[in-house]
Parts: C-alpha cells; sequence; structure tokens
C-alpha cells in the first residue's frame, strides 16, 4: 500500500523533472500506439523528434520550427497568467480567430496602398480584436458570475462562423475566381509580416513571443502584479485581503489573453498564413493550453514547451511522409503528453511512501 | 400543421432526435457534478463513444453492440479522469481540457479509413400502429429506443437521486466530501461510479450522433456538443427533469435552424450554425444572472479536490 | 463499576510528529470521562482511532473485555461508538431528517425518521424540525442534529469533541443537562475539552494528554482548574499584564453599516455601529456563525460598503479596497490563518509582502523590493520570536500558534492606529496565546485603537476594556467589561438560540468561576 503525503513546499526537482517525465512516457505510450497500428515505433519517434532538425530535409523544417512555435508561445504566454490565477480561458483559438479577421480587414481595406503605417495598424486591430473577444466572457463573468470556461469555448465556435462567412463574403477576394479566401497577404508588401532574416521562419510574431516571455518573467517575478496572481491562483481569500480587485485580476487575464491571442492571429494570416480561409485555424488556441501546463506556467518553460510542441506539429509531418502516419496521430500524441504531465505532477506536491503495516 | 413552410409535427420530431446526445451527455454529467467533481472532458468522452460506437456498429453490424461499446469508451475515458483527479489528484479544470483534446486526437486517429461509411440503421421500437397516429404518431411512438432510453434515465435519474440511499449518499459527498468522509462514506468509490455512470452516457450521446442523427463518422463530429451538455447542467441548477427541458429547447434551436437553413431564409448560413452557441452563452447568462437562489443548487464542493487523512 | 472501553498503549504518528506515545485509560460505563489538553496535545488523533477514523501505528483497546478494532466509522457505530464532531460534519443544503439519515446505518424511511426525530428530540429537550435545511440553522441548532444523530442509534460510548466552543452560556447549561441525563441512562460520554470550569463541572474523571502522552489523570469536581491548567501545560502561566490609560479620541468609528449576506448561508450585517478610542480595546463576542466573518471583511474592505459607514481617524473609508485602509491606518488579521491571512504554499518573505506594501513601502513602481521585503520578514520574525528555520520557509510548515504570531507581528509592527483581529489564539497553544493577548495589549497602550473579535467569552474578558455581543448580524450596545456578569453575556449573545427554557440557576452550577480574575485561563 502506498501512501501520498504533502509536501510543506513543492518540491524544485520535480516541478522541472516532470515534464521530462512526460515528454519520455509519452515517447513510450505513443510507440506503443503506433506499433499498435503496424507502424514501426522507432522509427516514427524518430521521424517527430530527430528527423525534422537533424534529418534530410532538415533545412527546410528548421525555420518551420519558429513560425508554428510563435504563436504557440505567445498564446500560451497570455493563458498561463490567468490559468494561474484560476481565471480559465480556453477559447483562445476563438481570440486568435477574430484578431485574424480584424487585422486581415484593416489590411484589405487599404488595398492596394502601400504606407508604412498599414502594418502597425494591422497589428494594433488584431490585438484589439483578441482582447474584444476575450473581454465578452470576461464581461459576462464580472457582471453576471457567468462560467468563463463554458462561454469563452461557446465563443469558440461562434468564431469559426464569423470566419467562414468573411471567408465567403465580406473578406472574399473578388479576383478570387468565386473561390472562397481573401486576397493573399503575402503579395501584399505593406501588410506582408515577412521574415526578418530571411530563411530563418523569424517573423514578426516570434520576435513579439520572445518579447511576451520576457516582459512575462519580469511581470510575473518582480512585479506586484505577478504577484497578486501568484496569490490569487493559491489562495483567493488571501488575495482579497491583500487587496486585490479580482474583478479587475479577470477582466486583465481573459482581455490580456484575448489580445495576444489577436496578436498571434494577425502575425500568422499576415505571415505563414497568408490569407483568411474556412481553414485558416488549426488549433493553435488548444494547443497553447497544453504549452502552458507544459511549460509550468513559467514563461521560460513556455518558451521551452512551446518549441517541443513545434516539433511535434512538424515531426508529425515528417511521420506522415516518412511512415505514412496519419495527422491525427499528433493531435492523440499531444493530448497523451498533457495526460501524463497531470498525472507525474503528483511527485511535484505528494510524497510517496510505503505505508507500515500496523504491529 | 405547417408555419412559414415547416412542419411543426416534424419539428418536434426531429427535435427529440437532435436532442438526444447532449440529454444523455448532460444527464451522465449532472450526476458526476452532483457527487462534487467537474468533468469538462464531455466533449471528449463523446467523441470517443461516437468512434467506439460507429467502429464496433460497422465492425459487427450491430447497432446494439454499438452503443454497448460506444458506453465502454465513454466509461474508460471517464475512469482515466478519475484515476488522474481522484488518486492522483491533479486539477480537474486541466485534466478535463485534457480529456477533450486527447479524445479529439485519438478518435480522429482511430476514426481513419472509416470516413464516409455508413452504419448498420438503429431500428424504431415496433409500436405498430401506434406510430401511425396523427401527431402523436411521429412524436410519441415513432423513435428508435435510444430515445425512450434517454428519457427513462432522466427520470430514474432523478428517483435515485430524490428517493434513495445511494443518491443521498452521492449528493452528501458533492456536497461536503470531509464530512461523508467522517461519518465512513467512501467518498473516492462514490465520485469514481458516478464519473464512470456520467462516462457511459457520454459515450452513448456520442454514438446517437454518429449511429443514428448524422449518421456518419466525421472528424470532430460532435462539435461542441459535449460543452453545450455542461452549459445544460449549469441552466438546469443540477435538477433531471430541467436539464430534459434545457436538452430538448437546444434541441428545437438546432433543429430550427437547420429547417431555416433548408428553406433558404435569408440569413446567412453561418449566422444560422452560430445560433445554438449565442443561445448557449445567453442562456448561461441569464442562469447566472438569477445568483444566489439558482447558485444555491450546484453542489458546494464541485471541482474542489479532497484527500483523506488516514 | 464495570469498564466500557479501554485504551492500552495506543501509538500514532505523522511525519515529524508522535501524535499519540503509548496513550492508556479507561473509561467506565454511565461515566462521563473527560479528555483534557491542549491544542495539538493529540485529543483529536485519539478519538478519531476511537471512532476509526485512523488506526493506530501500535497498541490496541478493548471494550467489554473483547479486542476492538474497527476498520472504519461504519464499524465503530456498529460497536456503539457515536461521535459529536468539533467541525460539524453536516451537509448544508440537506434536510435535517437527511442529515440524521447519512449519519445512521440502516436508517428507517424519511417519514418515519422525521417522526422520531420530533420523538427524541422532544425527549432529551432539543427540539428540531426535520424538515429544515440544515444551511439555514444556528450553529447550537446544527449540534444538535449532531447529537441526535447519535442518539437515535442508542450509542454505548458518545465522544464530543469540543462541543461547547460555538454555544452559549445558556446552551451549554441545555447539553449538559442532556449529557446528564444520558449517562444517568448508562451511556458512557468521552468528552473533550480544554475548558477546565466546563470539566470541573460536569465530568466525572479526568485523563490529560501533552505532546501525545498522559500526563496524569485526576476526579475533576475535586482538583483545582490552576491544579489541571498546569499538568496540561506544563508550567504556570502568567496574566497578561497591562497599564491603566487614558483613552484618546475616536480612532475606528463604524456607523449603521448595513450589507447583505455574501452567500447563500451567510450572515447579513444589519445595522452595526460602534466606535474604538486610542487606547481601548473592544472586544465583540457572539457564537460562531452570527456574521463575525461578515464584520471582518466589511472592516479590513474586502467587502465595501458606502464611505461614511467606517471611519478611521475621522477619515471615511466605506468604500475603499483594503490597501487604502491600510493607508488610512487601519490593519486586519482574519481568523483564518491558511488561505485568507497567508498563503500556505508561500514564503515568510512572500507572506510579508501580502499586507505589507502600502506602510511598508515594499513596492515602487509596482516592483516589488525583495531584499527589503526579506529584512522585514526577518525583523517580524525576530521581535515576535516565530520559531521558524528563515523567511524562505512556508507558512504551512509552521505550527498554528508560531503563523499567529507572524501574522500578528506583521500587523502590529505596520504601527497602526487601528487594529481589528478576529479570532486571534483559535487553535493557537497556550504561551503562544499569552504572547499575541499580550502584544494586542501593547499596541493598545501604545496608542492603537484595538478590535479582538472572539468567540472566547474569557478571552475577551481578559483583555478587552468594553463588550459587545453580535447576534444574527446585529450588534449589540457596548458595554464596560467590568462589573459584567457571565449570565449577562449569555444574554447579550442570544440566549439559547431557538428554545424557550433557560434557566439562570443552572447555568451558575454549570460554569461557576470562569469569569473570576485568578482562575487560570487557558486559551482556546
Amino acid at each position: 500500500m502506498f501512501l501520498l503525503e504533502k509536501r510543506p513546499e513543492a518540491s524544485r526537482l520535480w516541478t522541472w523533472g516532470t515534464p521530462v517525465l512526460a515528454v519520455v512516457a509519452t515517447m513510450i505510450a505513443g510507440g506503443l500506439l503506433f506499433a499498435l497500428m503496424g507502424k514501426d515505433p522507432f522509427l516514427a519517434i524518430r521521424a517527430i523528434f530527430w528527423d525534422p532538425l537533424f534529418g534530410p530535409n532538415a533545412s527546410y523544417f528548421r525555420p518551420q520550427l519558429l513560425v508554428k512555435a510563435g504563436p504557440l508561445i505567445l498564446i500560451a504566454m497570455g493563458l498561463s497568467f490567468g490559468f494561474r490565477a484560476g481565471i480559465w480561458n480556453i477559447g483562445a483559438e476563438g481570440q486568435y480567430v477574430i484578431g485574424a479577421l480584424c487585422g486581415a480587414a484593416v489590411a484589405l481595406a487599404a488595398y492596394p496602398a502601400e504606407n508604412l503605417l498599414i502594418f502597425p495598424a494591422m497589428i494594433l486591430a488584431g490585438a484589439l480584436g483578441g482582447f474584444l473577444w476575450g473581454m465578452i466572457p470576461a464581461f459576462l463573468r464580472i457582471r453576471f458570475g457567468t462560467n468563463e470556461i463554458l462561454v469563452s469555448l461557446m465563443l469558440v465556435y461562434v468564431a469559426e462562423n464569423v470566419l467562414s462567412y468573411m471567408a465567403h463574403g465580406p473578406l472574399k477576394n473578388p479576383q478570387g475566381y468565386g473561390f472562397p479566401g481573401s486576397r493573399n497577404l503575402q503579395q501584399y508588401p505593406s501588410a506582408h509580416n515577412a521574415e526578418v532574416i530571411a530563411g530563418t521562419g523569424l517573423h514578426w510574431g516570434v520576435l513579439a513571443a520572445l518579447a511576451a516571455v520576457v516582459v512575462g518573467h519580469v511581470l510575473l517575478n518582480r512585479h506586484i502584479f505577478g504577484f497578486q496572481i501568484r496569490v490569487a491562483g493559491q489562495a483567493p481569500r488571501a488575495a482579497r485581503f491583500a487587496g486585490v480587485n479580482p474583478d479587475r485580476l479577470v477582466a486583465i487575464c481573459l482581455g490580456g489573453s484575448g489580445a495576444l491571442a489577436g496578436l498571434a492571429g494577425i502575425f500568422e494570416v499576415s505571415g505563414p498564413g497568408g490569407q483568411i480561409t474556412d481553414a485558416f485555424n488549426v488549433g493553435y488556441g488548444f494547443t497553447a493550453i497544453i504549452v502552458a501546463f507544459l511549460g509550468r506556467l513559467e514563461p521560460l518553460g513556455i518558451l521551452l514547451a512551446g518549441l517541443l510542441m513545434a516539433l511535434t506539429y512538424i515531426g508529425g509531418e515528417t511521420a506522415q511522409l516518412v511512415v505514412g502516419l496519419p495527422a491525427a496521430a499528433i493531435q492523440a500524441f499531444q493530448g497523451m503528453l498533457l495526460f501524463f504531465l497531470l498525472a507525474f505532477d503528483l511527485l511535484t506536491h505528494y510524497r510517496i511512501r510505503r505505508r507500515r503495516i500496523p504491529a | 400543421m405547417t408555419l412559414g413552410g415547416i412542419d411543426i409535427v416534424m419539428l418536434i420530431a426531429s427535435m427529440m432526435v437532435a436532442a438526444t446526445p447532449i440529454l444523455l451527455a448532460a444527464t451522465g454529467e449532472m450526476v458526476a457534478e452532483k457527487a462534487g467533481v467537474l468533468n469538462l472532458g464531455v466533449e471528449g468522452m463523446m467523441i470517443m463513444g461516437a468512434i467506439g460506437g460507429f467502429g464496433a456498429a460497422v465492425l459487427t453490424g450491430s447497432p446494439v453492440i454499438g452503443f454497448l461499446a460506444a458506453a465502454a469508451a465513454g466509461v474508460v475515458m471517464a475512469l482515466l479522469f478519475a484515476v488522474l483527479t481522484l488518486k492522483l489528484l491533479s486539477n480537474q479544470v486541466a485534466t478535463g481540457l485534457a480529456l477533450t483534446l486527447f479524445g479529439l486526437g485519438l478518435s480522429a486517429l482511430l476514426g481513419q479509413g472509416l470516413q464516409g461509411i455508413k452504419p448498420p440503421p438503429t431500428a424504431r421500437l415496433p409500436l405498430g400502429p401506434l406510430a401511425d397516429l396523427p401527431v402523436l404518431g411521429p412524436i410519441v411512438f415513432g423513435h428508435d429506443w435510444v430515445v425512450y432510453l434517454s428519457l427513462a434515465l432522466v427520470v430514474a435519474v432523478r428517483w435515485y437521486l430524490a428517493r434513495t440511499r445511494g443518491g443521498l449518499v452521492l449528493r452528501a459527498v458533492g456536497e461536503n466530501p470531509d464530512a461523508a468522509h467522517a461519518l465512513g462514506y467512501p467518498v473516492v468509490r462514490v465520485r469514481v461510479l458516478a464519473l464512470a455512470f456520467g462516462g457511459a452516457l457520454a459515450g452513448l450521446g456520442g454514438a446517437y450522433l454518429s449511429l443514428v442523427r448524422v449518421p456518419q463518422w466525421t472528424e470532430g463530429m460532435t462539435a461542441g456538443a459535449g460543452w453545450i451538455a455542461l452549459a445544460i447542467v449549469v441552466f438546469a441548477s443540477w435538477r433531471a427533469e430541467r436539464v430534459l427541458l434545457g436538452a430538448y429547447l437546444f434541441g428545437g434551436i438546432t433543429v430550427l435552424q437547420l429547417r431555416l437553413q433548408a428553406a433558404g431564409v435569408a440569413i446567412p448560413v453561418q449566422i444560422l450554425s452560430m445560433a445554438p452557441y449565442l443561445i448557449t452563452i445567453l442562456v448561461l447568462v441569464v442562469m447566472s444572472a438569477r445568483g444566489g437562489r439558482a447558485r444555491l443548487q450546484a453542489p458546494a464542493a464541485l471541482g474542489r479536490p479532497f484527500v483523506a487523512v488516514r | 463499576m464495570t469498564d466500557l472501553l479501554r485504551i492500552e498503549g495506543i501509538s500514532k504518528s505523522y511525519p515529524g510528529v508522535k501524535a499519540n506515545d503509548d496513550v492508556s485509560f479507561t473509561i467506565g460505563q454511565g461515566r462521563i470521562h473527560a479528555l483534557l489538553g491542549e491544542n495539538g496535545a493529540g485529543k483529536s488523533t485519539l478519538v478519531k482511532m476511537i471512532y476509526g477514523l485512523v488506526r493506530p501505528d501500535s497498541g490496541r483497546m478493548v471494550m467489554h473485555g473483547a479486542p476492538y478494532q474497527p476498520a472504519d466509522p461504519r464499524a465503530a457505530r456498529a460497536q456503539g461508538v457515536a461521535m459529536v464532531f468539533q467541525h460539524f460534519s453536516l451537509f448544508d443544503a440537506l434536510t435535517v431528517a437527511e442529515n440524521v439519515a447519512l449519519g445512521m446505518d440502516n436508517p428507517p424511511p424519511l417519514r418515519d425518521l422525521a417522526r422520531r426525530i420530533r420523538e427524541v428530540s422532544e425527549g432529551y429537550g432539543l427540539p428540531l424540525d426535520p424538515g429544515r435545511v440544515v444551511g439555514d440553522l444556528s450553529a447550537g441548532e446544527r449540534q444538535r442534529i449532531e447529537i441526535l444523530r447519535c442518539l437515535l442509534q442508542d450509542p454505548k460510548l458518545l465522544i464530543m469533541d469540543e462541543p461547547t466552543s460555538v454555544l452559549t452560556p445558556q446552551e451549554v447549561t441545555i447539553l449538559f443537562g442532556t449529557l446528564r441525563q444520558l449517562a444517568a441512562e448508562g451511556t458512557s460520554i468521552l468528552y473533550i475539552s480544554h475548558k477546565l470550569e466546563e470539566i470541573r463541572s460536569l465530568c466525572d474523571e479526568a485523563t490529560i494528554l501533552r505532546h501525545g502522552k498522559v500526563v496524569g489523570s485526576c476526579n475533576p469536581r475535586d482538583t483545582s482548574a490552576r491544579a489541571m491548567a498546569e499538568m496540561m501545560v506544563g508550567a504556570s502561566l502568567r496574566a497578561p499584564a497591562r497599564t491603566a490609560t487614558e483613552p484618546g479620541p475616536v480612532a475606528l468609528e463604524v456607523r449603521n453599516l448595513s450589507l447583505p449576506a455574501t452567500h447563500p448561508f451567510g450572515t447579513p450585517l444589519r445595522a452595526i455601529s460602534l466606535a474604538v478610542r486610542q487606547g481601548e480595546v473592544l472586544g465583540i463576542g457572539g457564537v460562531a456563525g452570527n456574521g463575525q466573518d461578515e464584520l471582518m471583511l466589511a472592516l479590513s474592505g474586502e467587502v465595501r460598503s458606502a464611505a461614511e459607514t467606517v471611519r478611521v481617524l475621522g477619515q471615511p473609508v466605506g468604500d475603499q479596497d483594503p490597501n487604502s485602509r491600510r493607508r488610512a491606518g487601519m490593519v486586519t488579521a482574519p481568523e483564518e490563518r491558511l488561505g485568507h491571512a497567508a498563503v500556505p504554499e508561500m514564503s515568510l518573505t512572500e507572506n510579508a509582502v501580502l499586507s505589507g506594501t502600502v506602510r511598508k513601502r515594499l513596492a515602487r513602481r509596482g516592483f516589488i523590493d525583495w531584499r527589503a521585503a526579506e529584512d522585514w520578514a526577518a525583523e517580524i520574525i525576530a521581535t515576535f520570536d516565530v520559531r521558524t528555520r528563515g523567511t524562505g520557509t512556508p507558512a504551512a510548515a509552521l505550527s498554528g500558534g508560531n503563523l499567529q504570531k507572524f501574522v500578528l507581528g506583521r500587523e502590529i509592527m505596520q504601527s497602526p492606529a487601528v487594529i481589528v483581529v478576529n479570532q486571534p489564539t483559535w487553535g493557537v497553544d497556550a504561551s503562544a496565546a499569552a504572547y499575541i493577548r499580550q502584544a494586542l495589549l501593547d499596541r493598545a497602550a501604545a496608542g492603537a485603537a484595538v478590535v479582538v473579535i472572539s468567540q472566547d467569552i474569557d478571552e475577551i474578558l481578559e483583555i478587552a476594556d468594553t463588550f459587545a455581543a453580535l447576534n444574527e448580524g446585529r450588534l449589540s450596545a457596548p458595554r464596560p467589561v467590568a462589573g459584567l456578569t457571565l449570565e449577562q453575556i449569555g444574554l447579550m449573545l442570544g440566549g439559547a438560540h431557538g428554545m424557550h427554557q433557560a434557566e439562570p440557576e443552572a447555568l451558575h452550577a454549570a460554569v461557576p468561576a470562569a469569569s473570576l480574575p485568578e482562575s487560570p485561563h487557558v486559551p482556546s
């Protein structure tokens, strides 16, 4: 018989040990799953974790790492603050879509004018769009006490329908031969979020993500706001005692994470994505939840987790080529990772002892 | 009986069909929440039920086996959640999300090659001439057995929670697990069983989507139904009869917007498709705005972890 | 006298603590046996073992000559052991009858049960309506449910864990009457308390625990309270000393403060008015659940009201948040240490920042000066004699007494003009409690207005200048403590809630000397 014993303080070793353990366990369990599907597990794991970085086509895949990690880190940074405080924005996918739509709308309204201010205006509009979309659940929770988990999630489906409507209607490319989808912003220089250093995948969104990590780190560890967030998450009553206004915290966390998700959206649509289509969103908003947890809600951890998650995305593609692994496999793989992480988290807060048999 | 080109009788009959998946899932989730566990993984359990039930039905040619397999898939998912949250004490919100993300991924993986197949049809109950009655026939007697099962389950759950010893203990565990433990009730076991029941019903609900309502398999076909089921539990203030009301209301809206789409009303399809989600939000707001009284119904220990001292 | 239960050499350890160490004693049939000890002496662990909630590491129990080792409470109940918990094991949203049914192993149908509840409750003078929702009941009525739950099973041994801490003196009288009736009918009672006078008036014998060990046993009827207190604490106690100071001008004024209940089973505040002068200590007594928490939140600023309802040094702050009130000169220390006054998993340095940023200037332009914070935390630890490894220790790792010293130290060392504390010595050992009371008195002597909200009447009588009672969200008019009798206090607290008879003579018999100054006082 085993006994759980709460540690007086979270174990530092296991705080960082569990993500590593979770990744290893996921590799093993994923390998088993792939083996069951009749794929060579070693080949598949190698294709996911090794080939994109060091395989024969690595030069194509490596820039993709930053392209995929950028939005994941940006969104996860926003989510992490709310998650710490017990404010659950799980609708980042919707805020991402609305951000992209708002930013793209600004660009398409300005088309074909060329002006240096267009790109900043797009970025601003994207952040604002995501912010406002995130403020809907915030407002409803503050004003009526409505559960933000369900509202933010419902708004994802609403946003997807708005996206589809826009792609088929107002934002449709007039020169697109009737196909749904907007003009490609990559072909509109003033609106194009081009790579800052060609061939690296490093576009403005990636820089924004890095900035978010740095700012987040400082806020969390040095600033009273980060302190309040941590208190609110661990002991909500103590937070009120310390003078934290819970409503304001809800607004900041939901609005702020919405703004960051919106930024991720506009950087994506003006860069790697290029155009508004039905299939614009690929689930970054949901994967970012995994990234946030895998990174222990710590900015530096999120940076690493974002890169790792990006790797599994790209690895999923290489695995498709190399061993014919279906695209869906990688989503299952990511879900599994979160499971293992949550399970192993026990080690951070509890000590496991063998129960002595009473004499 | 038609109204604006829409046949009211058919609308009500199809509303019942549209509502059944959510009714099943919400009834199950309500039981789990009454025991104090918030399982946000309903969507994941439903979609696993959808693919599990679909696969089993196609493989065996028997929809009944399909539904049984779906319930089993839901239970397995729920037990996964139970082990993580009740034994390993992980965060219930995060674990529920993980369950959903995992379920969506795994179902897509398992569903490779099942797309475009038609499942064996689920039989209507042979109620003979009753089904041919005007108006009442299609509404009351014209359904498959799962619809009747879902209604029976609502009645059974209501009776169980209000009238039986087991139901009382379940409510006590959701209300104050520490007190229940102090009185010697097995808090964790009660919660595991409640979760498993919720999982089984979510699985059935998912299978009803893939085997009856659609009926075929597509990736992510639950499209938020699990989340709506969660919302309906809130709407219902954790009361079985109101879960029924909420699910049918929601089914009605879904069917109505589909009919309007088909009737070619001059509203963009996307606006109509988002209506169910918007109305869900609206309902949540109305319920929460009523404040104290509605919240009183919520199990006091909902979502809070429980650790027994031995 | 026949033995009902023999405890033989029971030991139980938790990591780092030996909760029970070779404990032995015997409970006779039909006897009222007191188990006496300070907080943390191991009383609760011991009774949990008797009730089957915890298993002993070694030793054995014998009931009626046969080995007794209950695997769970169900087994204990089957053998005739029943228990009334210190923190009620009740379910707020369920009815009285449902709550009773949950405490029974084979309850009759609810309708029959409701009838039996009426019969038995009337028979023991504990009236209860089986259809009421428990959350709406007073603490005294809630306790009646627990007792009733036990009585309906005809227990051979009834365990009562600190039953009087939530009762008014009148309600205590009624309870003691019931217990004596039960003992006369042959039921044994294990009565756990640290209130000496109660034990002297009620119990036939007493076993005294200290640090998990039996340190003595006595007949409480002919042992003095002082002798028992010294056995319990292991040292003689010094009553807090106070210097008489002339009260200054009013520092805290509350005028007509009314607030709705914050949660479904909460208490609304109804037109509360009070004024506390510099150097004065106001004690606010009351049975738990009569608005103490709500009043505390309204004073701290966690719940806000109209600006003029609360004034600090003449400045209206009723609509201000906690930090603005701290800036105005008022600090507070809530009852619940872990989770409200302190964050369990955070270090003492971080917990010092929790309420100290304003008056100690620990943040500049929003950025926390962690070095200054750590220095201040170290200063609190040194000044208030907090026993801990250092400023990096998480709050949860401190004992109740040490954490409370830290919390009080944190507030007092901000040199406030007004300090409001709720249950300052709840769950704190005797020496820490004495220390804390002295610190509050010293702060008053230094010119602060002090408000002590407490359910411990003895504590209030010891340190307060004026006394006011909270009852169902209303505050009585304050009266000077000097000359106040226990009976008057009891009536101010609301008498016996939901009862008709309360006999003053019986009251004096039950708790005769608690208010006498020479009686050594042991904190709750």
